[in-house]
């Protein structure tokens, strides 16, 4: 028991649950603004294989970290120019974004590594004192800067939606595109921004997910991207919430991971690893129905 | 009339056309010839019946998956877990294949199979639909979740409770496997294509069909175009898409008939996945007309093979990515063309209900278009 409560839980709760709550507010953005972003988990993965991409070749995490960024906010616009320009129907886009994501990643580790698995390992960013304890493992996860971009954009976004001009055109062209645009709103180019915002949070998710593993590995969002999403409706499309909502299945998968030693004896074995996916389903099935979903979800200004 | 035939096939004209230029582009990046991958890829295809014996098995299990999309579409569900749906359908209707006593003869082993196999991607599919249909929580994160779920179950089968250390079934019995298609065809010699591919097309037409003409597979079409209309004409909407999904499921599972009954003669970890994701570029390539499904099965079929003609050139990933792009291109190929359509549509005038204002392009159709 004593390993449930420790530091090192803690520490890896927190390094865990950042991916998800990255792709989660990047779900918040792009879903209040009225654009429905399934792509979350090819972005995720986009950004991951960026990142590792560019820091393998330039020996920089910072400019892989920012490529990851330029990568995720390209495909989150390509989302939304297919959706909001040539209105093919958001899920759709969704689906191919993601197909997309995983086909051209598998490609790029074939082209660049000539490996079907993986690419070879990075030096990511290393900060923090070395140690095994869980006290220097939770300092080493606190000072990451990735993690610092993260905190700030989950504590940044329910202020800057509920606060700023911007926030509130956003949070109006998700509610009511046509409202929006009856007062002069350009609903299109509020919600491409919206997108844009997202992907380069969501894709910061995909930076940690690599320089965590140190690594990228095919399909290694491992449907991340989904439970963010999730967690976005449970928490009734608010931020704060959502992020609370990624916490939660942090420590529910470091538990796995903590447990895991000791279940692998039992028969359960290896389907200890479908913690988090089963988790996800209760949730959704016991949380009330659909609150809080922007009312323009999916809805344009004009036919 | 012909004018609206070739609107309608316009834009897979147009979405082939990109999706061929986008290879070659590809090709070319990975330094080859703009043309040469493009020959190897005819070659290794249509080229030799080999080739074309081979299109015809990768075809098939998307026949199976990209009819499953088109059924959940109708009503206005995405069915984006036939990768799970498959997945362990396979694997049970393996495992009775090879507990089946070797002489039972073909008429009953096979229904037997392939009805459990059915009956288990339905009980997949039944996890999501009850969700949506109960909870109103959207099938595809559902689905997702699913497929990871079954992605641990099976090698989690195979290790703990077969304590099996190959990851493979057992060889099913002869009654359950479908014969290859080189027996009627000498010519398809050394290919796997087998009775498994007429089959899924007399699936596709046969459910097609009633899909059309039937009572419940018109009031899912309904359901997906106005769910509010029905609701208040008394149809059971959430059992209509309950009855879509379930059917959905079934059908994908069917695939297993290609991959382990007509091709292996087991199952093994692995076999058919990918064939769900293939499924929703057929479905949206073949804009839900019967032979538009068999006609895109085949050319995704093709690049599939391509993909292993080429593989020494250009990674057959790159076949992947284009598939990817085919549904957006033809999806933005389609809405442009449906928005021509709307602005001749003064010129002729289609039966269509009178309404007040302009109502929201419905769900089902709306992805299509």
């Amino acid at each position: 028991m004593s390993s449930i409560f420790s530091l090192t839980m803690l520490a890896e709760s927190v390094r865990i649950a950042v991916p998800y709550a990255c792709a989660a507010i990047g779900g918040v953005w792009a879903e209040r603004a009225g654009v429905i972003q399934i792509g979350l988990e090819g972005i995720l993965l986009t950004g991951a294989f960026t990142a590792v991409a560019v820091t393998h070749a330039t020996h920089s995490p910072t400019l892989g970290l920012v490529a990851a960024i330029v990568a995720g906010v390209a495909l989150s616009l390509g989302h939304g120019q297919l959706t909001e320009r040539a209105r093919v129907h958001a899920v759709i886009s969704g689906i191919a974004l993601n197909l997309l994501a995983l086909a051209a990643t598998r490609m790029g580790l074939r082209a660049l590594y000539d490996s079907a698995s993986n690419s070879p390992g990075i030096d990511a960013f290393r900060f923090g004192p070395t140690g095994a304890t869980g006290g220097a493992m939770l300092l080493r996860v606190l000072a990451d800067p990735v993690f610092f971009c993260a905190l700030a954009a989950v504590a940044a976004t329910p202020f800057v939606l509920r606060n700023t001009r911007f926030g509130l055109r956003v949070r109006a062209a998700g509610e009511n595109p046509v409202a929006a645009a009856s007062v002069g709103i350009s609903v299109t180019r509020v919600r491409l921004a919206a997108l844009a915002v997202s992907g380069a949070i969501c894709a910061l998710g995909g930076a940690h997910l690599a320089y965590d593993q140190q690594r990228f590995e095919s399909g290694m969002s491992a449907g991340r991207g989904f439970i963010a999403l999730a967690a976005v409706v449970v928490s009734g499309w608010r931020a704060g919430r959502a992020a609370l909502a990624c916490l939660a299945f942090g420590v529910l998968e470091a538990l796995q991971i903590v447990l895991q030693d000791e279940v692998r004896k039992t028969a359960i074995g290896d389907l200890i690893q479908t913690l988090p996916y089963v988790a996800t389903l209760l949730v959704l099935a016991l949380a009330p129905r659909r609150a809080g979903a922007p009312e323009g979800l999916g809805k344009h200004a004009a036919e | 009339m012909n004018d609206k035939r070739a609107r309608a096939l316009l834009p897979i004209v147009l979405a082939i056309a990109g999706g061929i230029l986008l290879f070659n582009l590809i090709a070319f990046a990975f330094g080859q010839a703009p043309a040469s991958a493009l020959r190897l890829a005819f070659e290794g295809t249509w080229g030799t019946p080999y080739g074309l014996g081979q299109v015809l098995f990768k075809a098939t299990p998307l026949l199976f998956t990209g009819l499953a999309f088109e059924v959940a579409l109708r009503a206005g569900l995405f069915n984006i877990g036939a990768e799970g749906q498959l997945g362990l359908a396979s694997l049970v209707g393996a495992l009775v294949a090879s507990n089946l006593p070797a002489s039972l003869p073909m008429p009953i082993a096979l229904p037997i199979v392939l009805v459990t196999a059915a009956a288990v991607g339905a009980l997949v599919a039944f996890i999501p639909a009850i969700l949506r249909a109960r909870r109103g929580v959207h099938e595809i994160i559902t689905a997702i979740m699913v497929n990871r779920i079954v992605d641990a179950i099976l090698p989690w089968t195979f290790s703990t409770v077969l304590g099996s250390s190959s990851l493979r079934t057992a060889d099913i019995a002869p009654g359950a496997a479908l014969p290859r298609l080189d027996r009627v065809i000498p010519s398809f010699a050394g290919s796997a294509a087998s009775f498994a591919f007429p089959l899924a097309v007399a699936t596709v037409f046969a459910a097609m069909a009633l899909l059309g003409r039937s009572r419940p597979g018109r009031e899912i079409r309904w359901v997906g175009l106005r769910p509010e209309a029905c609701r208040a004409e008394g149809i059971d909407v959430e059992r209509r898409m309950l009855l879509a999904m379930l059917l959905s499921g079934a059908i994908a599972a069917l695939a297993v008939s290609s991959t382990a009954l007509g091709y292996k003669g087991y199952y093994e970890l692995g076999l058919g996945a990918g064939a769900g994701w293939s499924g929703i570029a057929v479905a949206m390539l073949g804009r839900g007309k019967a032979i538009g499904i068999v006609l895109a099965a085949i050319f995704l079929g093709t690049l599939e093979q391509a993909g292993l003609a080429v593989n020494a050139r250009v990674p057959r990933e790159a076949m992947n990515v284009l598939e990817a792009t085919l549904i957006v291109l033809v999806a933005v190929a389609s809405r442009v063309a449906s928005q021509g359509a709307r602005a001749a549509a003064s010129a002729d005038p289609e039966p269509e209900p009178p309404r007040d204002k302009p109502a929201p392009t419905p769900a089902s159709e709306e992805a299509r278009s």
